[in-house]
């Protein structure tokens, strides 16, 4: 077990593309820190340095506080689990587990005994003896974290390791992933595209887009105070509404009404070359229908008529969806988010505003409904260089923060 | 595409199936189904096409290998000779204990065998070798691959007399590196540069269809392994050569077979002098220098049951477990 820190890491790759741009993380012992981000944003670059499989180009990697840039990918101790499996297909599950093992040139009692142990903790003991081809998935992700977990080594690495497997064993998975990492108590960097995977597993989160490092922290932290427009779009599902918002005498002229705003984004708007043009990003669950909203809460936020498009019950809560009037917010982040969810060719007409009401609210599609939403949970963010104007020493404060 | 429109594509098959004797098969088959109809139109229609799709490679391979086959081993089982063909007539399995009993034919029997063995271990260890610097080249990948592959587009019997020359006494450079020495007059040197030439000569095949089946590894394997903690050595072999066991099977069989029919180099080199002949050397010297038809098309059924011998083997022995499966024992 170890700590892991990368010193201002970098990949050039030869034909002169920077994968992943001074990148700067400090992994603590025992920490389960998640890699996410788009396709394409050196997060299985980084991984991939950090196991050896990439040359670094500059910066520094330590594991353990030992500099390990030139050291190979077996020197390192580390284990790493792919998307693929990478199952030996010639082995049986035993064999494939044994592998590593036998490698360190363990005695075959010792081997035996430590398959067994990895094999009961994974429940992969009726399977040992068949091979990778005869098995499922699921089966086939056990035994490849089985063959990570079987010697114990400083960290797991492991490279989108749930996403070849359907929607529901995923979900399970995650879990055993979780409560695996907890037992065992062993540095782990997991990479994913999946921003709930992301939420879900780790104690802390890396964000990472065209290679470099956007916002480091635990999940709820990225969730309630993301420190740009990138981040605050990735995380959270359904994501951040993001409506266009011109700043004129004092207030925010949205699709939404007028949004007052208070004596700290006024400060930061009256600079000379401060945005005249901003974007307001609101989350789903900050809205409510505005029926049920007592007296003490109303005060807090701004209520709008607007017409329900689609009406999607949870159960627990709505999902009620309103087209709403005006310009669309559009910035270069937002187009990459779009993107990256296969969207950017398909946007529907109208901007499409989404928000989670309580089951209770009796909204019906086609309607126009009242609807009251949180200014206090309200980010401002510059659409020039992103950045969330509402954070102040790293919390957001709303729109209305004096 | 209908069947039915095909009157030209159904004439062949039906050719095909008279051809392959099965012409009282099939109205026999067709009689059966109408009576239990167990296949849907559909699938009848389906079955159809597939023969009619086989039909002319099978009437060709009919023709052009079958008839041949079966025409030698009648040949081989008479006393034939042109120069006396008053005396030909049906001696059954005569010529075979002739040949078989007969010292030359054990020496060539011998000398191929043993070109075989050396030329394709050779040529396996130096072809996975190409295979790998051709699939690992980052850097003129399309040279590299083109310059490895050159001695296999030139003709073997050009190919052949360049190295007869190069080894010939006084005007070949090769020759003159050792002192003017004569090595195709003498029986071990002449094999050692008959394997020579066989081995520049057919290694990038080797090397291509090692190629292929490098492409079936997938690099996610090497990367588990190398982080597993093996060394490259070990990567090769505890990885690498498993999962391309079935291709590496098709390379040494395709050159087993194409190695034991060695004849264009022998005959060009040496002419089969110092008991350097090969079977094939040895089959057509009788059959078309002899005239000897019984004699030679008996050689040549010989080699091919060895040669048949030689892909059953390998096929029974290495080619039934593809990596990865249960060996049949399926869940």
């Amino acid at each position: 077990m170890a700590d892991i820190v990368l010193d201002k890491v970098s990949k050039r790759f030869p034909d002169g593309t920077t994968a992943v741009r001074d990148v700067d993380l400090e992994i603590a012992d025992g920490e389960f820190v998640i890699l996410v981000g788009p396709s394409g944003c050196g997060k299985s670059t980084t991984l991939n340095m950090i196991a050896g499989l990439e040359d670094i180009s500059s910066g520094e990697l330590r594991i353990a506080g030992e500099r390990v840039n030139d050291k190979a990918p077996r020197d390192r101790d580390i284990a790493m689990v792919f998307q693929s499996y990478a199952l030996y297909p010639n082995m049986t599950v035993r064999e494939n587990m044994a592998f590593p093992l036998r490698l360190a040139k363990l005695d075959k009692e010792t081997i035996h005994q430590k398959v067994e142990e990895a094999a009961k903790v994974l429940e992969l003991t009726p399977l040992l003896d068949r091979k990778p081809a005869n098995l499922s998935g699921g089966q086939r992700q056990r035994v490849a974290m089985g063959r990570a977990i079987v010697r114990q080594p400083k960290a797991f690495l492991m490279d989108e390791p749930l996403s070849n497997l359907d929607a529901k064993l995923r979900v399970q998975m995650r879990t055993v992933v979780s409560r695996l990492q907890k037992q065992l108590g062993t540095t782990t960097v997991y990479v994913t595209h999946d921003q709930t995977e992301a939420m879900t597993l780790g104690d802390r989160v890396v964000i990472m887009r065209g290679g470099a490092v956007q916002q480091v922290g635990p999940p709820q932290e990225l969730y309630d105070h993301p420190r740009n427009l990138f981040v605050a779009g990735f995380i959270g599902s359904p994501s951040m509404n993001f409506l266009h918002a011109a700043v004129e005498d004092g207030h925010l002229r949205t699709a939404l009404g007028d949004v007052p705003i208070g004596d700290r984004v006024r400060r930061q708007l009256d600079g000379a070359d401060a945005p005249r043009e901003l974007i307001l990003g609101i989350r789903p669950e900050h809205f409510e229908d505005a029926a049920l909203i007592d007296d003490e809460t109303r005060r807090r936020g701004l209520e709008f008529d607007a017409p329900v498009d689609i009406v999607e019950s949870m159960g627990s809560d709505k999902y009620v969806y309103f087209t709403v009037e005006g310009e669309r917010a559009s910035a270069a982040e937002l187009e990459e988010l779009a993107a990256d969810a296969g969207a950017a060719d398909f946007t529907g007409t109208g901007s499409s505003l989404v928000t989670r009401l309580s089951a209770e609210s009796p909204v019906r599609e086609g309607e126009p409904r009242r609807v009251w939403f949180n200014l206090e949970k309200i980010h401002l963010f510059d659409p020039s260089t992103g950045r969330n104007l509402t954070l102040h020493e790293g919390r957001a404060s709303g729109a209305l923060a004096d | 595409m209908s069947v039915n429109a095909t009157p030209a594509g159904a004439d062949v098959a039906a050719d095909a199936e008279r051809a392959a004797g099965r012409h009282a098969a099939v109205p026999a088959q067709r009689a059966r189904r109408r009576s239990k109809a167990p296949l849907s139109e559909n699938k009848r229609a389906e079955r159809r096409l597939g023969w009619l799709l086989c039909a002319p490679a099978a009437l060709v391979m009919v023709l052009v290998t079958a008839y041949p086959i079966l025409y030698s081993v009648w040949l081989s089982l008479q006393r034939f000779d042109l120069r006396f063909p008053d005396q030909r007539e049906f001696v059954g399995l005569e010529n075979y204990a002739t040949v078989l009993t007969n010292q030359f034919w054990w020496t060539a029997f011998g000398v191929t065998a043993l070109i075989t063995v050396v030329t394709v271990v050779i040529e396996l260890v130096l072809g996975m070798g190409l295979a790998l610097i051709m699939h690992r080249t980052l850097v003129g990948r399309g040279i590299v691959r083109t310059a490895a592959l050159i001695p296999y587009g030139i003709v073997t019997v050009v190919a052949a007399f360049s190295w007869r020359y190069a080894w010939t006494p006084g005007t070949g450079y090769l020759a003159n590196l050792f002192d003017g020495s004569a090595p195709l007059t003498e029986r071990a040197s002449s094999l050692a540069i008959i394997m020579l030439a066989e081995i520049w000569k057919t290694t990038p095949f080797m090397a291509l269809l090692l190629m292929a089946g490098l492409a079936l590894v997938p690099e996610d394997l090497l990367k588990a392994a190398s982080t597993d903690g093996a060394t490259a050595w070990q990567r090769f072999t505890k990885v690498m050569l498993p999962v391309m066991k079935p291709a590496i099977l098709v390379a040494l069989l395709f050159r087993t077979l194409d190695a034991f029919r060695v004849f264009d180099n022998i005959f060009v080199l040496t002419a089969g002098g110092n008991e350097t002949s090969s079977v094939s050397m040895l089959a057509y010297n009788n059959l078309i220098r002899g005239l000897n038809l019984g004699i030679g098309s008996t050689m040549s059924v010989l080699i091919f049951l060895t040669v048949a011998i030689i892909a059953f083997v390998f096929v029974k022995l290495f080619g039934t477990a593809a990596p990865g499966s249960d060996d049949g024992e399926r869940r």
